[in-house]
């Protein structure tokens, strides 16, 4: 899921023009306020978070062996495992499960990791008809736009936009009251659970010596997808591995608390297969894909903990800069500070360079996230990296370079702070420069500049207390 | 702190752009630990801890300062106190990992690390003072916690806690206080649109909570917030915590 236009920047301005960026704002505080008081709730709260965070980097330091004992375990239980290494593969191979079953009509439930390789657009070029089930995404799909939050989707959007997108495509009465708006999905809906042949499912967590895939959702969407229609596919990251029940029940504990502030999502499904003798229903068949798509790669890199994901929204709630931009600047799938990391670490720093770039490093990311991941860390890392690939303004680099000499020689580095006292003594009044040159003109666009000192503080020093 | 720090002069590390910005607040830093009874001691060939380097990635020229501001800051004994929570995160924190691969110079980056202190912290941590300095009379302040002091020193209460025990100062909530100002380093030049709507957010706050000085430990955002206030013809001005400590609120700037 890319989204144009090229550039970050571009893609704030359009946004911050159009003004999709102040829903997102306000109901990205609301969510962060929501988290702060479940864990204020919920006195286990900070030892939760170290617990999850423990069975999430065990995880990762064994997932060779993990991801062996889920796939072994889904096929002692009925269902087929498949392996894909990146997108088009995993494209592929559900296409093919909808051949060799004729399917025509899907349903699906909320999953960010089908964003990400654009099953959608795949299916639906192969002639297979997709129904969204999420209310978010249904609201999305239908109106051909893109996610703009992990977990809410439609954050961007307001009950205004929502109520005039379902009366011009669901041929309903115009409202914006959120229940009736409900109901009117919910009976469109229903009627496409009960004809799909084919649900297509994500996976919050895959328990390993189970081989249960564990869907955490608010609407029962979920519950419906992977029961009503006769063939069930979860499509995973290979990361959402857990190793046991108890495992993810450590994970369920912060998971919903730090994403919406509930204690527990309406629904926790728990999918160890297709129906079994004596079930009054479930699927024919069960199938899990596996998807690669550059996360071997992450793991065996300096971001490998960002693997440690559990995909809850909380850093992008809190960030200061998701809160000005919204999710569609970041670009891709995954917007916020998660996805300043995750984007660039699967898809390569060449195109993706700029996201690192997209933050201040301020932190609240790290504060916020329940497992406790060190996202500054990482952009810092990426960033180094993507200076070494050349992918910085040459400006920047240079005048960086010169700084640096400088302020390895005392003497010059005095020199240079004398004469930016008296070049910015040139062109400053009242002791304020508005309007710098050259790439000064990026800072005072917006905001004056003080006059750099005429006698800097080691001058002063020097006058005082001698040498 | 280490007893023995009681009969040591304390090393100014002024960073580089109260040096060539702001050297009123360098001044009024110097006369709050003057205040405080410490000798104070201003390494002479300081420049550029190298935090602007090591945040937008280019790592050896990071390097290059960070190795000359040890060498600085190694010479010397005792508290290492700088103006600055960023700067000091740098030195605590950055700068070791960025020498993890020198022995000798991951031996002398923790040596120095051991050693630094931002103002507040030192005052209130290892002085173990309430306030100090005359104040600045009667004034009306907010306070914003620059990011990197709040959450990478842990700096939650000191400089807070400073100001409410000092005469006069009436210091008013911060609306979202700990919300980022958007200034970020170069992230400031290279995401100027970003920067600017955070900073306006940030504003917003400052003007609603009716403080007449916004206060912070950090001039690097209160230069990025204070140019703010300026373009938009605020009558809110803005003051490192040193300059209201010490009372120097009429501190010339281009002198």
């Amino acid at each position: 899921m890319t989204i144009e236009p090229v550039t970050f920047l571009g893609r704030v301005k359009r946004d911050r023009e159009s003004g999709v960026v102040i829903p997102v704002s306000e109901a990205a505080r609301r969510m962060s306020a929501y988290r702060v008081a479940a864990s204020v709730d919920f006195p286990l709260m900070e030892e939760m978070r170290d617990r999850a965070r423990e069975v999430r980097l065990h995880t990762l330091a064994n997932l060779d062996k993990y991801l062996a004992q889920f796939a072994s375990q889904v096929e002692a239980n009925g269902g087929q495992v498949h392996w894909a290494a990146d997108g088009d593969e995993a494209n592929a191979i559900i296409r093919q499960i909808a051949d060799d079953n004729d399917v025509r009509t899907v349903v699906k439930s909320k999953s960010m990791v089908t964003e990400e390789i654009d099953l959608n657009e795949s299916l639906e070029a192969a002639g297979l008809s997709i129904v969204e089930t999420d209310l978010g995404e249904f609201i999305v799909q239908l109106s051909g736009d893109k996610p703009s939050h992990i977990i809410a989707p439609v954050l961007h959007k307001t009950r205004y936009d929502i109520g005039e997108l379902f009366a011009a495509k669901l041929d309903r009465g115009f409202s914006t009251d959120p229940a009736e708006l409900t109901q009117m999905a919910r009976e469109h809906l229903r009627r496409e659970f009960l004809t799909a042949d084919m649900g297509i499912s994500g996976c919050n967590m895959a328990i390993a010596d189970t081989g249960t895939v564990v869907l955490v959702t608010n609407e029962g969407n979920g519950r419906l997808t992977t029961t009503a229609p006769r063939i069930h596919v979860t499509v995973m990251g290979m990361e959402r591995i857990v190793p046991t029940f108890g495992d993810a029940s450590a994970v369920l504990e912060v998971l919903a608390r730090a994403g919406t502030g509930q204690r527990l999502s309406v629904y926790t499904n728990f999918v160890s297969g297709s129906r079994r003798h004596g079930d009054p229903d479930g699927p024919d068949a069960f199938h899990v894909v596996i998807l690669d798509n550059g996360r071997s790669r992450t793991l065996g890199g300096q971001e490998a903990e960002i693997l440690a994901c559990i995909r809850c929204g909380a850093c992008l709630n809190i960030c200061p800069v998701y809160r000005e931009v919204g999710g569609h600047a970041y670009g891709f799938t995954y917007p916020g500070p998660i996805g300043a990391v995750v984007t660039p670490s699967l898809k390569g720093l060449d195109e993706w360079h700029e996201l690192p770039y997209a933050s201040t490093l301020c932190g609240a990311c790290v504060e916020a996230c329940p497992v406790r991941i060190d996202i500054p860390k990482m952009l810092l890392t990426l960033r180094s990296r993507a200076a070494t690939d050349g992918h910085l303004p040459g400006w920047l680099t240079f005048a960086i370079g010169r700084y640096a000499t400088a302020a390895t020689h005392p003497r010059q580095f005095r020199l240079l702070l004398k004469a930016g006292g008296v070049v910015g003594s040139m062109m400053a009044r009242d002791g304020w420069i508005s309007k710098a040159p050259s790439h000064g003109a990026n800072w005072t666009g917006a905001r004056d500049l003080p006059q750099p000192a005429k006698q800097p503080f080691h001058a002063r020093w020097k006058a005082r207390h001698g040498a | 702190m280490p007893l023995s720090w009681f009969q040591m002069a304390v090393q100014l590390f002024v960073t580089c752009l109260v040096d060539s910005f702001f050297p009123e607040v360098g001044e009024a830093t110097v006369d709050v630990l003057e205040s405080a009874g410490e000798t104070v001691e201003f390494p002479a060939d300081q420049t550029c801890c190298g935090q602007p380097a090591y945040n937008v990635g280019l790592r050896d020229d990071a390097r290059k300062m960070a190795a000359h501001t040890l060498d600085v800051l190694d010479a010397t004994d005792g508290p290492i106190v700088l103006p600055s929570g960023s700067c000091t995160d740098m030195i605590v924190h950055h700068i070791p990992e960025l020498m993890a691969g020198d022995p000798r110079r991951a031996a002398q980056a923790e040596r120095v690390a051991g050693r630094t202190r931002e103002l507040s912290q030192f005052l209130v941590d290892d002085l173990g003072l309430e306030t100090v300095g005359p104040g600045c009379g009667d004034c009306s302040v907010a306070y914003h916690p620059s990011c990197h002091g709040l959450r990478n020193l842990n700096l939650r209460t000191q400089a807070e806690s400073l100001l409410d025990h000092t005469e006069g100062v009436q210091r008013v909530e911060l609306p979202d206080a700990e919300n980022c100002c958007g200034f970020g380093g170069l992230f400031s030049v290279e995401m100027p649109e970003v920067s600017v709507a955070m900073m306006e957010t940030k504003l917003k706050n400052v003007e609603a909570s009716g403080a007449a000085i916004l206060v912070g430990g950090d001039v690097s955002c209160l230069m990025h917030l204070g140019g703010g206030l300026h373009r938009n013809d605020s009558a809110v001005t803005v003051k490192h915590f040193a300059e209201i400590l010490a009372g120097r609120l009429d501190n010339a700037h281009d002198d």
